[in-house]
């Protein structure tokens, strides 16, 4: 879920746009332009992770994916999912483009904070590993819940029950994108180590 | 088939026209403009200047107000709750809830500034195809790595959503069907691990291709944009109308 246009207050989106711009920065300083069709590759087939809809119970919720994405790319991650929420914003006018900097962060900050987090538990063997896996996956949806949360709550008090809300709504994709994460770990160590050559660079 | 698509960039007609770059700046100035704005007035002005634009562009109406429905849904949520959650003058009770008058009205500006800057970026935005908008972002001054990262990625979506839907189409030949269990995560982590294994060896066939062909991190374009008349009329015009809006929100601070 995006924040749409029109909701946050001046402030809010002065101090996302604010953090997004440092963050996309220190990706593209980090990222050489021989590395672009690497990164834009693996970061189209991100976007395209995100149209698989996920049942969970009654309810539905989409694959995100932002913490595998933080420990494949590091920081590069943030470049990376500021262009996919441009492309969000221009194929399916999800997001915006003042709240671009705000959902970046919410999404973008939680990938590098995994990052750091957790690529030092995935160097160990079996499973310790998996536990690091599935808890990436899971801590970087709880931060986007708590990100989007606090943007709400720093836009005004009468937002809070709103935020709760909005965090609510997170808990179960905690859990699924914390097995998903587990899972493509699994895949991965089994059939493409190389692909997670950046984890011990 | 294909889900992802951009309805709106092909046509004709004047929005269509206009220079790409002239468009990105009104649209970027309109957007901050009206999700600063706090005045009724002001956002009304805006709400206006969107639909003109929207005549403009002559997009097909079914269509711009299916994605205006769809888009709402977070607008929708914030409506459920916000109305009694801001505090004020109590107006109805529904159970234990109680909703304000300015909760409602608050509601209701969010809304209107929400759809505002939606209906102006499909008009100014939706209306410039992808590519041409990676290059007129790259004319404007933007970092060019981060526009290569645009094109490049933008590039690759058609090309993973056809994998994606094929396959989707052998899961589904093989009897698969999503439910809440855990043969139904693995089985699209699985899904998920196979898209970004054949990403990386295309990235990886892809980059050596293009070191075959010299690829040295820039993209010529044959593209150049010229600058009309037209375009300095709507420039002009759009500048006069936001500079009106700003105004307004200025003289008549906080209607709300």
């Amino acid at each position: 879920m995006h924040i749409s246009e029109g909701v946050l207050s001046p402030a809010v989106l002065a101090g996302g746009a604010a953090l997004a711009v440092v963050g996309t920065a220190i990706g593209l300083k980090k990222m050489d332009y021989e590395a672009i069709p690497r990164v834009a590759i693996l970061s189209a087939a991100f976007f395209v992770a995100t149209l698989i809809h996920v049942p969970v119970g009654p309810v539905g919720a989409h694959l995100v994916l932002n913490g595998l994405m933080g420990l494949l790319l590091g920081w590069v991650a943030v470049p990376a999912i500021l262009v996919a929420l441009f492309l969000q914003a221009l194929l399916f006018q999800f997001g915006g483009l003042t709240v671009l900097g705000v959902n970046t962060v919410i999404m973008a900050a939680p990938a590098v904070i995994a990052y750091y987090l957790f690529r030092p538990l995935l160097r160990q063997p079996g499973t310790i590993a998996a536990v690091g896996a599935f808890a990436c996956g899971f801590t970087a949806i709880l931060l986007s819940g708590l990100f989007m949360a606090a943007a709400l709550v720093f836009t005004g008090e009468a937002f809070w029950p709103a935020a709760q809300l909005a965090l609510a709504a997170h808990l179960p994709v905690m859990i699924i994108e914390g097995l998903v994460t587990l899972f493509i770990y699994q895949y991965f160590r089994k059939t493409q180590p190389a692909l997670l050559a950046k984890l011990y660079a | 088939m294909s889900g992802i698509a951009e309805p709106f960039s092909e046509g004709s007609s004047l929005a269509h026209r206009l220079d790409p770059r002239g468009k990105i700046v009104v649209a970027a100035l309109f957007a901050t403009l009206i999700a600063v704005a706090q005045s009724l007035a002001a956002v009304l002005g805006g709400l206006t200047l969107a639909v003109l634009w929207l005549f403009l562009a002559w997009l097909p109406w079914r269509q711009v107000l299916g994605k205006l429905l769809a888009v709402n849904s977070f607008i929708f949520f914030l409506w459920l709750v916000l109305p009694f959650s801001y505090p004020g003058d109590p107006l109805f009770t529904v159970g234990p809830l109680t909703a304000t008058k300015q909760g409602i009205w608050f509601s209701a500006l969010i809304t209107l500034k929400s759809n505002a800057i939606i209906i102006g970026l499909i008009a100014l935005i939706a209306t410039v195809p992808v590519v041409t908008l990676g290059q007129s972002l790259h004319s404007l001054k933007l970092p060019p790595k981060l526009c290569h990262l645009l094109l490049f990625t933008y590039r690759y979506l058609y090309v993973f959503e056809e994998e994606y839907q094929r396959l989707r189409t052998a899961m589904k030949m093989r009897g698969f069907r999503p439910r809440t269990n855990m043969h139904t995560y693995r089985a699209f982590a699985y899904l998920a691990a196979m898209l970004l294994v054949r990403s990386a060896d295309r990235a990886e066939r892809v980059f050596q291709a293009m070191l075959c062909r010299g690829f040295r991190g820039v993209f010529y374009s044959l593209r150049t944009f010229s600058w009309q008349r037209r375009d300095g009329v709507f420039l002009a015009g759009s500048l006069l109308a936001l500079a009106a809006i700003l105004l307004t929100e200025w003289r008549l601070p906080r209607l709300v």
